[in-house]
Formats: C-alpha cells, structure tokens, sequence
C-alpha cells in the first residue's frame, strides 16, 4: 500500500465538493472522519494517495474549494 | 380533483421525490456534517447532491454559495437583515409579497431608507420609474421575478444593470420562477436569489435557499441565526466559513434529500421545455376566462410575460363564494384572497377583496384546464 495524505476542511460541504472534484479528476479518494491530531475541526477529511498530492491540491485549487491543509497521513 | 394550487405549493411529487426522502430517512439517517461515520457521511452527501443539484440549476460556480433555508422567505430575511443597517437606501417594488414587505418595513423602522416605485396597474414594472429611484449610494434593490398574483415576470436583466449602475445588489424573489422559467443568475446580474424549494422545484415543504453570488461580501453579511454548524467547534465565534455561516443547527436532511431529488427531475425534463409547457397552459387559461361573461382576468394579456398563475374576478361575485363552490361543487382547489401581497392587489385595484387564483402546475393537463374553465363558466352563470 502506497503512502496516504489526508486533506482537512473548515466545512463538511467543503469536503464532500472537494471528493466529488477528486473523482472527476480520475483521483482516488475517500472520506474519513477527520484524524484528531490534525485539527480539532469534527466531522469528515479525505483520505488520498500521498503520490497524487500535487495533481489533487491542482483540481481542488482550479474548482476553489477551500481547505485547511494537506498532510501525509498514517494508516486508518 | 383538480389542483391549481401550485403558486402556493407543488403537488403532487414526482415519485423520485418521495423515494429520495423515504430512501434518506431509511438508509442515511445520521446528521450531515456533525459526525464522522458513514451514516453521516452518506447523509452529508444527499445534502451536498442537492447543493450541487441547485448550484447547476441557476448556473452558480461554486455550490458552496448555494445556502439552505427553510423556505424563500427565510432566504429573503437573511438578505435583507443581514445586509441592510440604519441610514442604508433600499428600493424595492409595488407588487412584492409581504415576505419583502414586512422584513422592510422592520427595518425601516430601524433607520433603514426605504423606497417602492409603484407598478403599473397591470403589475408589470416601468423600469424608467426605477431608474429615477435609483439613486447613487443605493446598497440594495429586492424585486420579485413574477408576481405571485398576477404571474406578471419583471424585467431582470434591466433591473440588475439600473441596480448595478446606483451601486447596489440586486435580490431577487424567485419563489414563483426557479423550476419553470430559465434563471442563469450570473448572465442576468443577481447578486442574492433566494428560492423556494417547495414549488417548482417539486421539494417538500421546509425548504429553499438563498444564493450567495460571486460579488456578495459575505463577511458583510450578517447571519440571521448561529449556532453549531459542525465545522470550527473549538471556537465560539460564528464561523465565515460558506455556507456555514448561514446553516447554523442541524438542516433537514430528508427535505433536503427530497428537494435535490426534485431538481434533477427539471433539470432532466428540461427548464426551456418546462417554461414553452407552461406558457401553453397558462396562455389556454387566460383566453378560456377572458370569454367568459362577466370574468376579468388580471396583469398582462400575453401569456409570455407572465409565469403560470393567473387572478380573475367574476363581476359582483365575492371571491370567498368563487372558491368555495370551485372545491365543493366540482372539486377543484384554487387559492382566493390578497395572497399575502396586499401591496399587488392595491396595484391592481382588487384591494382589500382579492381575487380567484388558478395556478397550474407540471402535472395539470389540458383536460383540467378545459374543466376548470367550465365550472368557471357555470359559476359566472350562478
């Protein structure tokens, strides 16, 4: 299994464009809850192969979704 | 029965709706937005579908700005009360339901300056009568796209340039045309839309929205309710975060489920299609009552400037009688009254009586409106 990244969100609709933006692109991605130690912020992240980190900040910056970061991320 | 009642609220459903509420109700029940499991992550999703369902429905880009009320009026409130403070000049129109009217005339009473430019007495708008009111400085204008009495369309894109040239938003009251008349928010220059979700858009009741458009100053926009909202919990301080901001407390997943639904369903028969439909019935409408002896029918003759609700009287008639034998005696369901906007029928002279509302929906056939007319004909006959 490759390496894993997680984008963190300020809002859940934010998350739930930015999976949808993700699929469009041909991106693998999936939402999770968000990891605690990344943010305080509840509710939802998406979990992405940390290879495609470049190509998914490109997608979700062209289509303005905001977010709260982008980190590598541990294993679920 | 036949029911002409759709101005006021859609019915019946396409089954998609139905399914899509049920579907959420069994299936998704989490709260969206407030936890991290997958119940809650699928009822965020049907939330989101719907968001992303309006946002391509008025051609908005970012479905974010798309915010979810409980009705059009709640989406009106939030504009109008957010924007506006004491000493702001506000212009708004002589045919407006009192869900413009009475949020304006509180906020006049605060301090806001507040101006109605009268409609003709077909209530349809003499946009040089806007434009003299139109004064630089002017930080809102607020117009209905059709009258909810007459079905009379205002004008938008001449309104939004007069708005825009003063220096002001433009918000629209859309509760009579999203879902069956053509609503490209950017290309006409809206900046706030607020909807209803419940009318032709085939949602259930309890929902609407209000649309943030691109050169809205949300930060200058103060929300109506706070409270949580899921996102930013470590702070006590409203979030500016869209459309948080103005989604405080848990939304209605089911209705939300329910209206997405809705709109996919005009979205796939077509909004273009929906409007020709419209303007057929309503036209066959206005013609079959103007026949009839003794039977004024209301706002402009032609049937493309205005949307599918149509106000008649019947001469030395009272409306109240009108309605009651439509339902009692032939089974047909019309609204009569002011229709909560006393200021359009001032405008038409029909004030404080009213009149006899027939609005046809997506679902009334030829052979409703033939018999309608009929019983119209029967009644005028006593």
């Amino acid at each position: 299994m490759s390496a894993q990244g997680v984008v963190l969100f300020h809002t859940t609709s934010a998350a739930l464009r930015a999976e949808k933006v993700a699929a469009k692109g041909g991106l693998s991605a999936k939402l999770i809850p968000t990891p605690r130690h990344l943010s305080s912020d509840c509710g939802i992240s998406l979990c992405f192969d940390w290879p495609d980190k470049e190509k998914l900040a490109q997608a979700l910056e062209a289509a303005k979704v905001p977010t709260a970061g982008i980190y590598p991320f541990e294993g679920t | 029965m036949i029911y002409l009642d759709n101005a006021a609220t859609s019915w019946p459903k396409p089954p998609e709706v139905i399914r899509a509420m049920a579907d959420f109700l069994e299936r998704c029940g989490g709260n969206p937005g407030r936890s991290g499991h997958r119940l809650s992550i699928e009822a965020g999703r049907a939330v989101y579908e719907a968001r992303d369902a309006v946002a391509e429905l008025f051609h908005v880009a970012d479905p974010l700005r798309v915010i979810f009320t409980l009705n059009a009026t709640h989406a009106l409130n939030i504009a109008m009360c957010g924007l506006l403070r004491p000493g702001d000049r506000v212009i708004t129109t002589g045919i407006e339901h009192n869900s413009v009217m009475r949020p304006l005339r509180a906020l006049e009473r605060e301090g806001v300056q507040l101006t109605v430019v009268p409609c003709r007495p077909d209530t349809t708008l003499d946009t040089a009568e806007l434009a003299r009111a139109a004064a630089p400085g002017t930080r809102l204008v607020v117009a209905t796209h059709a009258s909810n009495v007459t079905g009379a369309l205002l004008p938008l894109l001449q309104i939004s340039r007069i708005a825009h040239a003063a220096g002001a938003l433009l918000l629209v009251d859309a509760a009579q045309t999203a879902g069956c008349v053509p609503l490209d928010v950017p290309a006409l220059g809206v900046d706030l839309l607020a909807f209803s979700g419940h009318k032709s858009l085939l949602g259930p009741a309890g929902t609407g929205g209000l649309i943030l458009g691109p050169d809205v100053d949300t930060g200058a926009l103060q929300p109506l309710v706070r409270g949580g909202t899921g996102s930013r919990s470590e702070v006590q301080e409203q979030p500016e975060d869209l459309p948080d901001k103005f989604e405080s407390g848990t939304p209605n997943g089911p209705g939300l489920a329910g209206l997405g639904a809705g709109v996919r369903y005009v979205l796939q028969r077509g909004v273009e299609r929906i409007r020709g439909e419209e303007v057929a019935v309503t036209e066959s409408l206005v013609h079959g009552l103007a026949r009839i002896h003794g039977v004024t029918v209301h706002g402009p003759g032609d049937a493309r400037e205005r949307v599918g609700v149509v106000s008649f009287t019947v001469a030395d008639m009272s409306v109240s009688e009108i309605g009651l034998r439509l339902d009692d005696e032939f089974g047909i369901l019309s609204r009569v009254g002011l229709h909560c906007a006393p200021s359009a029928h001032r405008t038409l002279g029909t004030f404080p009586e009213g009149t006899v509302r027939f609005a046809p929906g997506l679902f009334t056939t030829r052979a409703d409106i033939e018999a309608a007319l009929r019983a119209v004909e029967r009644i005028a006959q006593r």
